[in-house]
């Protein structure tokens, strides 16, 4: 993985390895659902879709495909052996009572304390839709988010201070970009590796003080 | 003799709806949307009703059927906008209708508190966020709290697999979503199955809705294949 900055797909790769074997996932809507593709099964990993199933396998295709089988983000999935089925508010309990280890969602920014905007632009004509996402932020036990370092328009999404609306307060703990990975802990930024760019000029384009991860950068 | 009402059809089983109702839709997308039985609310012609379903309706079936023809003054839901709410997103726009966006757990735990009699829940969902705004906020064991109020509904309408005379309802993979959570907060609960079975022809431990909370159901067979038309994907929650 050396070179340039990654892929989406090399991304995904990064956070299905850091994933602990047996735990109990979500992967949100867009990019997260990559991650899927780098969990091998024995691994033991259960992944959860909040419209309410766990044991979720991969997207169904030509005679595997159901209606009634899908996943948060309408995509017809398939179930594999020891799924179970539940109503949406039991869903939501497993989330919002930290039975899931971990969630890894999408983002248009992310602030150095961990609070996470990925639900709305605040845009005066847009039209305000949530789903599941503050659920997500605010009930999994380990946040992690998977985005591109740096907006079409050139500028960080990791930030000082979030100002697209939030979703959840202080939730993220791994921030998982194309030029680099970055820990959350009490406000400081460590950076674990880069990719293509070196922490000096990381530390230039970003606007959060960073330090090397013990044993990274 | 059980009360459950078996109703011939899916008007038959909508009987008695009022203006101004304030009705649960079940389904997520189109897995579990009684479509059949929202075709039938429209044709009562009820109006200002109040809708909450997860979603503000997709193409021009079922629930953007009846946001079109202009019989529902709010909807309460947690994702409106997707890449074929075009109906409902022309009715906003024009200021034609009310939106209360809810976080999906909480508008589940919502329904699930109307059904289970309780005068709300403090929950750490939206903490902090614009959805928090007018909301009681409430510290406890040091961690903050949003006080969320029940939702209870003049009427439900659920799609579930089958059900026996009782009532007692099985659903069908996915398309469970808020079917058994909407059954037991609405004061008139109708069902849409695909089978009526005999009593005691279900395990009762595989009940998932007792039928104490089911009042009517309708035997609707999967025959519409475009009612288990798969929606495109990439949709959003």
């Amino acid at each position: 993985m050396s070179g340039g900055p990654l892929t989406r797909e090399q991304m995904a790769r990064l956070v299905a390895e850091d994933i602990p074997a047996g735990s109990y996932v979500n992967l949100g809507i867009g990019q997260p659902t990559l991650v899927s593709d780098y969990l091998p099964a024995e691994r033991g990993i259960v992944l959860h879709t909040e419209n309410g199933m766990l044991g979720m396998g991969p997207v169904a295709v030509g005679d595997e495909v159901d209606p009634d089988l899908i996943n948060a983000g309408k995509v017809p999935v398939t179930e594999l052996p020891g799924a179970a089925y539940f109503h949406h508010a039991d869903s939501f309990a497993m989330m919002r009572g930290g039975h899931l280890d971990v969630c890894v969602l999408g983002a248009f920014q992310v602030a150095a304390n961990g609070d996470l905007a990925n639900w709305h632009t605040g845009a005066p004509d847009a039209i305000p839709a949530v789903g599941g996402a503050m659920d997500l932020a605010t009930g999994a036990r380990d946040v992690y988010v998977m985005m591109t370092l740096f907006g079409k328009d050139g500028r960080p999404k990791l930030v000082p201070r979030c100002t697209y609306p939030l979703t959840g307060l202080a939730c993220v703990s791994r921030v998982y970009t194309d030029h680099g990975v970055f820990l959350l802990t009490g406000g400081e930024v460590a950076v674990q590796r880069t990719f293509g760019i070196t922490l000096a000029e990381l530390g230039r384009r970003l606007d959060v003080p960073l330090t090397a991860a013990p044993g990274g950068a | 003799m059980s009360r459950l009402t078996i109703a011939p059809g899916p008007d038959e089983a909508l009987a008695g709806v009022q203006d101004g109702a304030t009705v649960l839709i079940g389904g997520f997308g189109t897995a579990g949307q009684p479509m059949e039985l929202i075709d039938a609310l429209r044709r009562t012609g009820a109006q200002h009703l109040t809708v909450v379903n997860n979603n503000a309706g997709n193409g021009d079936r079922g629930l953007a059927a009846l946001l079109a023809g202009g019989q529902v003054r709010k909807i309460i839901c947690s994702f409106p906008r997707q890449s074929d709410s075009y109906v409902f997103d022309e009715l906003y726009r024009a200021g034609r209708i009310e939106l209360e966006v809810v976080p999906q757990g909480n508008l589940a735990e919502r329904i699930r508190a109307g059904g289970a009699g309780l005068g709300g829940f403090y929950t750490p969902t939206g903490v902090g966020t614009l959805l928090a705004e007018g909301k009681e906020v409430r510290r406890l064991g040091g961690r903050d709290y949003l006080l969320e109020l029940p939702i209870t509904a003049d009427l439900a309408l659920v799609k579930a697999l089958r059900s026996d005379r009782m009532g007692n309802l099985v659903y069908r993979r996915t398309a469970r979503n808020f079917g058994p959570i909407m059954c037991t907060a609405a004061a008139t609960a109708v069902v849409q199955i695909s089978e009526l079975v005999d009593t005691g022809a279900i395990d009762p431990e595989a009940v998932v809705t007792p039928g104490i909370y089911v009042d009517r159901v309708v035997v609707v067979p999967d025959a519409d294949p475009a009612s288990t038309e798969v929606t495109r994907m990439g949709q959003g929650q």
